[in-house]
């Protein structure tokens, strides 16, 4: 180890405040009396008024609904597809799954509204939840993928060759073989999907209808309009509920 | 054995081209189409849509998402050096530094751009205290303008550069510094002829992690520039959304893909297999 000397310790101080000040501050904030920005005393008013409020209460609802839901699938999409892949590649499915990754979200998004209404000429169907878990698993599936072959790296082929040669059809070694050696892998690729999944806004606001608005859309509105300490409350509970997924989520995939 | 494989592979390959390369597919289809009454679409079939894209109003806004990515970048790669050096530096504690960088990113970016909101605004914690201890008497407009954005941007994809600095930082042989030293190289000099280009491809793939992204960008200009301060992202959600031109909106988005995809083919094959 070469030695930090005292700027590069200095800077780094500075970069890590830069990093992580602000969210302390609003997380700070989510506990003061007033609704402006001076400190006047601890409060809990203001998760008291998230709480309370039904927009705020359905919105998260449909959030969690769609994240599960979007979760579910694209985790057991994402997975086949990873031991299909790790079988042999497939260049084709590769390409796009790397595409939908490296694409712009807003223009996945218009491309996925402009897809929809064209549907919508034939089918008889109208922008909601469906549409929305729909977009949800495609620009997941990627993510899963991603990780789940991570872990089938690691995973030694030889395994499965000799619960082949022992008389297990191709599905039973996939299932009891390969599938639970890689099962820390497969769930820390569904928290990820989750955490894309209720995290999203760009995609989501795009192909929403007027019964599926979720907890982002409803913050970006509030942010938009103003600032209302409430943002702070629910932004400071949803930095701790996923900074809690992602730890368990991390120790699986190292496990 | 190849049959289960075919079977896996299926629902994979039908929403991926369902879901994902028909709608890009459509997009096509759209961009080269007239803007007309029958749901905002309409012949004759023309290339217009790609001309409008660099015509002075719309090339500023092309111009001024390359300008704005590529500070964003430049400022990352100032900030993050220094930082993915000490974390490469500090031994046993590597991994909770390292944490400390990844964490903000699983954070809601909407939730991030907000903090600074509740910061910036002309109400918000800064102007409030300046004016408190009578530094300033009006408030300084630090919201909605090129830096604002420039400064959310950093912040939103710093953790983007950091990584894979502090994976080729992490690799290199510290004897190789100490050599440098020894035949009389200063911390400095040692610092730019020895580490910088041992971690050229880290830099490089940083570079395509954070450009890439900010050159996308929907949100931090949206919110932190407010509409003064817009990027392409935020012209396509518009004429796809208010300005109702699906045509133009979609010759946008493929301009956009391109000049990704160009930066990703250029870069991405000058550095190997390091990022894919």
């Amino acid at each position: 180890m070469t030695r930090r000397s005292a700027w590069l310790v200095a800077w780094a101080i500075g970069v890590y405040a830069f990093l992580h000040v602000p969210m302390l501050i609003l997380a700070v904030f989510s506990f003061n009396g007033s609704r402006y920005s001076t400190w006047i005393g601890f409060s809990l008013d203001w998760y008291r008024a998230v709480f309370h409020d039904p927009q705020l209460a359905q919105s998260a609802w449909n959030s969690l609904v769609i994240a599960i839901t979007a979760m579910l699938i694209s985790t057991v999409i994402g997975t086949l597809c990873a031991y299909a892949l790790w079988r042999r590649s497939s260049p084709w499915v590769s390409g796009s799954l790397y595409l939908s990754l490296v694409t712009p979200e807003i223009v996945t998004g218009v491309s996925l509204l402009a897809f929809y209404q064209w549907i919508f000429r034939h089918l008889r169907w109208h922008l909601g939840m469906q549409t929305v878990i729909l977009a949800h698993v495609a620009f997941s599936i990627a993510y899963v993928v991603i990780v789940v072959l991570a872990r089938l790296r690691t995973f030694d082929p030889a395994l499965e060759e000799a619960a082949l040669d022992l008389g297990a059809t191709e599905w039973q070694a996939f299932l009891r073989v390969t599938l639970p050696s890689i099962l820390p892998g497969v769930v820390a690729a569904a928290l990820l999907a989750f955490t894309v999944s209720i995290d999203d806004y760009v995609i989501t606001s795009l192909v929403a209808g007027v019964d599926s608005e979720t907890l982002p859309m409803v913050i970006y509105a509030m942010a938009r309009r103003g600032i209302s300490p409430a943002v702070n409350a629910i932004s400071t509970m949803i930095v701790f509920g996923l900074g809690a997924l992602i730890l368990v989520s991390e120790r699986l995939r190292e496990a | 054995m190849n049959r289960l494989r075919t079977i896996f592979l299926t629902p994979a390959a039908l929403v991926m081209t369902s879901l994902f390369l028909a709608p890009l597919a459509i997009i096509c289809a759209y961009s080269l189409l007239t803007r007309g009454a029958y749901f905002g679409l309409g012949l004759p079939w023309t290339i217009a849509n790609y001309g409008r894209v660099f015509d002075p109003l719309y090339g500023e806004v092309l111009l001024r998402s390359f300008a704005l990515a590529a500070v964003a970048t430049v400022l990352c790669l100032l900030l993050g050096f220094p930082l993915a050096l000490f974390i490469s530096r500090s031994g046993q504690r590597k991994n909770f530094y390292l944490n400390l960088v990844i964490l903000p990113f699983w954070t809601s970016l909407l939730v991030r751009i907000y903090a600074w909101i509740f910061l910036l605004r002309d109400t918000g914690l800064i102007n409030a205290t300046l004016q408190k201890i009578g530094l300033t008497h009006a408030p300084l407009p630090m919201l909605y303008n090129d830096g604002a954005v420039i400064l959310g941007l950093v912040y939103g994809y710093l953790p983007f550069m950091v990584l894979p600095l502090y994976a080729t930082l992490e690799r290199l042989d510290p004897f190789l510094i100490e050599a440098a030293a020894d035949l009389g190289a200063r911390p400095w000099t040692a610092l730019l002829r020895v580490i910088v280009p041992l971690a050229a491809p880290g830099i490089r793939a940083g570079v395509v992690l954070v450009f890439i992204p900010c050159l996308g960008a929907f949100l931090v200009p949206d919110l932190m520039g407010g509409g003064k301060s817009i990027m392409i992202g935020n012209v396509v959600q518009n004429q796809f959304t208010t300005a109702r031109d699906w045509p133009f909106g979609s010759a946008l988005s493929l301009v956009l893909m391109a000049a990704v995809m160009t930066l990703l083919l250029v870069l991405v094959r000058r550095s190997g297999e390091e990022l894919l």
